[in-house]
């Protein structure tokens, strides 16, 4: 029999947390937390170990080979600790559940699928806004930044129509 | 001693990072459900998280810069590029609907043994290189509509900074309130144990869960 896992912390004590960890890191780098920084460097990275020359001649990506190794950055040290918190949390919580996590009326290859076309979205959409949901929607709407705030707009409204579209996905 | 100190080096992104993915597994945002149920208003989680971690911050940030303790334009503040950053939250929206996951959050559910969660990464890569490849024909819009340099609510309403943030307070305050009432409604939030249970447990859950729904 599993031990039954540590309840979540309450919205408002998490977001306290994250908050108060965001306001260190301001203090202590000068910028906020982010994520898909590391996911541009990793693939500038990609597509340089596949196709070398063509990643240096690439108009985005070449600028990352040529500033040297994209990958030796202060975004990758921040993912790697976030797989680190995150992995003691849900360790020391019994929160830790290896599986395919979907809808009840969803098949686990269906749902890998979709899990790859959102992530493509979510690669792509990043790029665009220069930033996601940690880069932009936080840390910028932290700084009261107008940026911040057009990107939660666009976030919450498409998050709502596509989910409209597709409940049976998680429902 | 003058802050911020501007510290960028491995020491400062891994107590950054562990501070942050600590906080977002605690709050449950290792789990697509959880996640999604925002859109679905089962789950209010993502909102009250999110705005009360920007409220908590930015307070902070003013109290810095109000106590003469930091400059006013000591922090990094993103410009805008009004089309490519509202279309750009539009993809993050319609792909964290399909794929259950950001990019922060996927870390968090890679962390939380999420196979999910490492093919949303996969398909990142894959979508940060599409763009990568077609960055030329789209330089145009990516460019356009830039807003003045690191712009913020208080310059854009021409307002005092603190009725900004009590205006966000007031915002989230209501949104707390409907929230709640909401996911109730519809047998949220998500809890450890719903979403953390094996599969075919899970779909017990959810099984019990609707018949209760139908029901009630």
């Amino acid at each position: 029999m599993r031990d039954a896992p540590k309840a979540f912390w309450s919205p408002l004590a998490a977001g306290t947390a994250l908050g108060l960890a965001l306001l260190l890191t301001f203090v202590v780098t000068g910028h906020g937390l982010g994520a898909s920084g590391f996911v541009t460097r990793f693939a500038a990275q990609a597509n340089d170990w596949v196709a070398p020359q063509a990643t240096a001649d690439n108009s985005y990506f070449g600028p990352f080979m040529a500033a040297g190794s994209p990958l030796l950055s202060w975004i990758t040290w921040e993912v790697v600790g976030v797989l680190i918190g995150a992995w003691l949390g849900a360790k020391g919580a019994g929160r830790i559940s290896v599986k395919v996590e979907r809808g009840p009326r969803t098949t686990s290859g269906n749902r890998l699928v979709y899990a790859l076309l959102g992530g493509a979205l979510v690669g792509f959409g990043a790029r665009l806004a220069r930033g996601c949901t940690s880069g932009l929607g936080l840390s910028g709407s932290a700084t009261l930044a107008v940026a911040g705030f057009v990107f939660l707009i666009g976030f919450f409204a498409a998050g709502f129509a596509v989910s409209m579209m597709m409940r049976r996905i998680w429902q | 001693m003058s802050i911020p100190l501007y510290d960028s080096g491995i020491a400062s992104g891994l107590l950054s990072g562990i501070l942050f993915g600590y906080a977002l597994e605690a709050a449950g945002f290792g789990s697509p459900r959880k996640l999604t149920g925002q859109f679905t208003l089962r789950d209010f989680s993502v909102f009250k998280v999110m705005f009360t971690a920007v409220i908590v911050c930015a307070v902070g940030l003013y109290v810095l810069r109000t106590m003469g303790w930091m400059g006013p334009a000591a922090v990094f503040v993103p410009t805008l590029f009004f089309w490519a950053i509202l279309l750009g939250g539009v993809f993050i929206g319609a792909g964290f609907a399909v794929g259950g996951y950001c990019p922060g959050t996927s870390v968090v559910g890679v962390a939380s043994g999420r196979i999910d969660a490492v093919v949303f990464a996969i398909g990142m890569v894959l979508g940060t290189s599409v763009f990568a490849w077609v960055f030329d024909p789209i330089k145009d819009f990516y460019l356009a509509g830039q807003g003045p340099t690191a712009q913020t609510l208080p310059q854009l309403f021409g307002l005092p900074e603190w009725v900004i943030l009590l205006a966000l307070i007031i915002i989230a305050a209501v949104g707390f309130r409907l929230g709640t009432i909401l996911e109730r409604s519809r047998g949220g939030p998500f809890t450890a144990e719903e979403v953390c249970a094996p599969d075919d447990e899970a779909d017990e859950f959810a099984l019990t869960s609707a018949s209760a729904d139908a029901r009630g």
